[in-house]
């Protein structure tokens, strides 16, 4: 058995572990050790693809394994990773864990809470894995699909309108998405042969180009609903404040990230020139998202509200910097999903935290809470920084590395997009700071706040765990931009 | 012609047997020991679909009037299981004591619609095809009327009967101009000497509305959802699974065996058929809160999506039509079977009532969502699987416009299937349906729907199989 494999059935094993449970209060236990030897397993995964690379293995997938599933039409189960995918699999395994733990005084309908989360997991880590694109697809699907539930029965606010508009426009995404796929397929051999779903199969041949023109943009986009996408971000705000905190941890930081990385491997990779034909276009989108998700943070009020715009703009950089088609910037976008996939997990964890004891997310009603729970004011102090590209954390070393990469581009398009881009950094800073300001700093704006306790012991082990990891990238960035930049080197060399 | 050779027609031979058995074994029962009756009926049916699974002889009979061969056996196996379950959901509401009586009657009207379907499938020649068609529908009436003393039964099967008629005198009609076109109506010989010429177009095209009576296709379609409503549920899962699914069998056999040559004419019309019973039928699914009509105008719309398999004339889509099929039978039992389960126990059956369900009955609500879901297509369940090869069944050939009006469909049903989860889940009610327990039949019944929702998907094996046994133009 493939250790690859074990991504899947860990989780699913865990699913089956909480059915079996007679205790609903179990459920978070069980859960909490199956995302504990997920954790361990996929960092296990990471040094086994570090010690491969040391060997000299310079195949460009590792750990490949493959069964055949349906035979006639050429669909096998195939997984193995890259540098890329053993980044995103250990962000996930992160951020699940966190999840897992935010989520420790969730009293209704526990069961059901932790299957669908786990669910959604499951759908995550075998999208990372996978190389074929119809159990990638199989796992996009399934990885969106309960958000529905874990939005509609767990979340707040106006959860049932919330849940309906980001399923339906997954969904949509999907729908797209689906033809694309198709297109693929059925041009898959141009020359006769076998038609097939495997990408690096695909990626070998050339798609006729009147083909890529059509497809192209349908997987494109199908992806970048999900990567939030302008105009097709809508779901976003609505969905990641509605949704419960562990929700939003994920669903920010590591569901918005399937489109982005499905963008570069699946519609990028396999149609590049169709890609630089039309990459002007996505760009003039990107820059938008970018600015306008910032924009959009700064008006907000409701704490959930600012983050999730503040997504908007930090995954349409990703996109943008995919867009950019160089090792530099597509290096940093890599890095930049990580780091704001670590980064936006760390702000809901928080928001999750502070609703819980100031029942308010308002940022107007609260005030002066680092002298009361100073523990979670660092933190958020922290996120904040990441968040608005401090050096030394994640945010810096991504940003750096995109803005760096797309200014490299000599011709005036490129650059004035890159100079509209740059300004969210000021924008960012506008809206971290205004939020830290009134939120942590200045005097205690309500007697109670007083008998709030800080940071208990499982919040400690969420927070610690994401703020490891932003740290960690600040500072020693080499050991990520360098497992990323030799996987990201077969495919800017296909967009050339 | 040696004995041996009627064990081509062995479906049709031991329905008939069991027919004959219930017959004689109701005149023997006691008054007391009706009820009874309930299991002896389904086990019998049971021996029957488990007969049908054995190897067949392949073959034709009787001058090439009936045809036997791997892929129609297939069929009549898929339609048995899916009677068998029907059965099995059908034990609660037979055992009302208003219909301790007609406990053979149903049975036997049953197993008669059944030979008829048996019988068109392996139809050679387009009399012994008319001949199935008519012993497939006019026990159907009966059973739609089948709670006579209720108005919207006895409604409903009158107003089967009358559409049914006037489309068997439609394709009747149109078979008349075929056969004055062509001078025979033995499928091989008609389908050589087809043209393109326009007595036979029209011919084909008359032809083809009654088939698509059959199967609640639009234009066709405004009989089925009053029929659905009006009919005993179990009764109208009947209809929009088996019937449809037997429909959807001998149509396809004709279209690829008999008119290949004028593919060109019927493919544009299936198109323009495909997207209007699609797209109507998800736009007025989404307005009904009756659980019967709603799951009536999205059984219209799963009916659209049939003829993705159709539209190519390939190889994928025959293969993909069986095996939608087959996942179809499952997911829509499923769901039928519990608004019938709770339209039983409850009387309840607007999709106000199944607020709150999950709280009360949790198991029920998690098959309906996995039913749901499998209807929309979501993997992992098998009605992804299904709904997948059926796309690329069409892609394959090219349809990529009529794909996506599809594919962007699906996303109108998933909107409509996840009101019916958010109610079960979401929604809190004052009054939810109270906890109830099922009887054993019931249970085995939506135990085997389960089962194949979760298994057929990733069972590739029977997706190889019903390949090789499938066949394009």
């Amino acid at each position: 058995m493939n250790i690859l494999s074990f991504l899947v059935i860990i989780p699913l094993l865990t699913i089956a572990g909480i059915l079996a449970a007679k205790d609903a209060q179990k459920a978070k236990v069980i859960s909490a050790i199956g995302m504990g030897i997920q954790l361990i397993v996929s960092f296990a995964i990471v040094y086994l693809y570090l010690t491969e690379r040391r060997n000299g293995n310079t195949d460009e997938m590792l750990m490949v394994s493959s069964f055949e599933w349906f035979k006639s039409l050429n669909i096998y189960y195939t997984v193995g990773v890259d540098g890329i995918s053993v980044a995103m699999i250990a962000l996930t395994s992160i951020v699940v864990f966190a999840g897992v733990y935010a989520s420790w005084e969730m009293e209704d309908l526990k069961k059901e809470f932790f299957i669908s989360l786990i669910l959604l997991a499951t759908g995550v880590f075998g999208f990372f894995i996978s190389l074929d694109l119809f159990t990638m697809f199989l796992f996009y699907e399934l990885a969106v699909i309960p958000m529905y539930l874990l939005i509609g029965i767990w979340g707040s606010g106006p959860k049932e309108y919330a849940a309906m508009k980001l399923t339906l426009m997954l969904m949509g995404g999907s729908a797209l998405l689906m033809i694309g796929l198709f297109g693929i397929y059925f041009n898959s051999a141009p020359d006769g042969g076998e038609l097939t779903f495997n990408i690096i199969e695909i990626s070998k041949i050339t798609i006729p180009i009147e083909a890529q023109r059509w497809f192209f943009p349908l997987t494109f986009v199908g992806f970048g609903v999900l990567g939030a996408l302008f105009p097709l971000h809508t779901w976003s705000p609505d969905g990641h404040s509605s949704a419960p905190t562990a929700v939003s941890m994920l669903h920010a930081g590591v569901l918005m990230k399937l489109g982005g990385y499905g963008c570069f491997r699946v519609a990028m990779f396999l149609m590049p020139e169709a890609a630089n034909e039309m990459a002007w276009i996505f760009i003039i989108l990107t820059s938008i998202s970018v600015v306008y998700g910032a924009f959009g943070a700064i008006v907000q009020k409701d704490l959930k509200y600012i983050n999730a715009y503040s997504s908007v703009s930090h995954c349409g950089l990703v996109l943008f910097a995919i867009l950019m088609m160089n090792q530099t910037a597509m290096t940093g976008a890599i890095i930049q999903m990580v780091s704001h996939g670590l980064m936006t997990a760390l702000f809901f964890a928080l928001i999750g935290m502070i609703y819980g004891r100031t029942h308010t997310r308002i940022i107007g009603e609260m005030g002066g809470l680092m002298k009361v729970i100073p523990f979670l004011g660092v933190a958020y102090v922290i996120a904040g920084l990441a968040s608005l590209g401090l050096p030394g954390l994640s945010g810096f070393v991504a940003e750096m590395n995109i803005f760096f990469g797309a200014f490299e581009h000599p011709d005036t398009f490129h650059r004035v997009a890159t100079i509209i881009a740059v300004t969210s950094i000021v924008i960012t800073a506008v809206y971290i700071l205004r939020v830290i300001a009134i939120l942590l700093l200045g005097p205690v704006r309500d007697p109670h706040y007083a008998e709030f306790n800080d940071a208990s012991w499982y919040e400690k082990l969420t927070l610690v765990a994401l703020i490891t990891g932003i740290v960690y990238i600040g500072m020693l960035p080499s050991g990520l931009s360098g497992i990323i930049r030799e996987s990201i080197m077969p495919i800017v060399n296909k967009l050339m | 012609m040696s004995p041996e050779n009627f064990l081509m027609m062995r479906h049709e031979l031991v329905l008939t047997l069991a027919f004959l058995t219930i017959l004689i074994a109701e005149v023997f029962t006691n008054e007391d020991k009706k009820e009874k009756f309930r299991s002896f009926g389904i086990v019998l049916f049971a021996l029957v679909t488990a007969i049908g699974m054995l190897p067949a002889p392949e073959g034709s009979l009787f001058g090439g009037m009936y045809q036997a061969g791997g892929t129609t056996t297939l069929m009549k196996n898929i339609l048995n299981i899916g009677t068998l379950i029907v059965l099995m959901q059908s034990y609660t509401w037979l055992g009302r004591p208003e219909n301790r009586d007609k406990i053979h009657e149903y049975f036997l009207l049953l197993i008669s619609t059944l030979i008829g379907m048996n019988f068109m499938i392996s139809a050679g020649h387009f009399l012994m095809f008319y001949l199935g068609l008519e012993l497939a529908t006019i026990p159907l009436a009966a059973l739609a009327a089948f709670e006579r003393y209720q108005n919207r039964s006895a409604e409903a099967g009158i107003k089967l009967i009358l559409s049914s008629a006037l489309s068997s005198g439609i394709l009747l009609f149109g078979l008349s101009m075929i056969y004055g076109t062509t001078g025979s109506l033995y499928f091989p010989e008609v389908a050589s000497r087809v043209a393109a010429m326009p007595l036979t177009l029209l011919g084909f095209i008359f032809f083809f509305s009654g088939m698509a009576f059959k199967m609640s296709l639009v234009p066709f379609h405004l009989w089925t959802a009053d029929v659905y409503e009006g009919a005993p549920v179990n009764i109208s899962s009947f209809l929009s699974v088996i019937s449809k699914g037997a429909a959807a069998f001998i149509f396809i056999i004709i279209l690829f065996n008999v008119f290949p040559v004028i593919i060109h004419t019927w493919e544009r019309i299936i198109w323009v058929i495909a997207v209007l019973t699609i797209t109507i039928g998800n736009l007025f699914a989404l307005r009904q809160k009756n659980m019967k009509r709603f799951l009536a105008f999205s059984s219209i719309a799963q009916a659209g999506f049939f003829l993705l398999g159709f539209i190519g004339g390939n190889k994928l889509g025959m293969t993909t039509v069986i095996y939608y099929a087959l996942i179809y039978i499952f997911t829509n039992l499923a769901a039928f079977g519990i608004v019938a389960l709770i339209a039983e126990k409850t009387g309840k059956e607007s999709m106000d009532d199944y607020d709150g369900l999950y709280k009360t009955n949790p198991k029920l609500s998690l098959t309906m969502m996995l039913a749901l879901f499998s209807l929309a297509g979501i993997p992992p369940v098998a009605g992804f699987f299904g709904k997948f090869f059926l796309f690329a069944a069409a892609a394959e050939k090219g349809f990529y416009v009529l794909v996506a009006i599809a594919v962007l469909n699906t996303i109108v049903a998933l909107y409509y299937y996840l009101l019916v989860v958010k109610a079960m889940f979401i929604n809190k009610s004052e009054q939810p349906i109270p906890a109830f327990k099922s009887d054993f039949f019931s249970k085995l019944g939506l135990a085997i729907c389960i089962a194949g929702i979760v298994i057929t998907g990733f069972a590739s094996g029977l997706f190889e199989m019903i390949r090789n046994l499938s066949y394009g133009i």
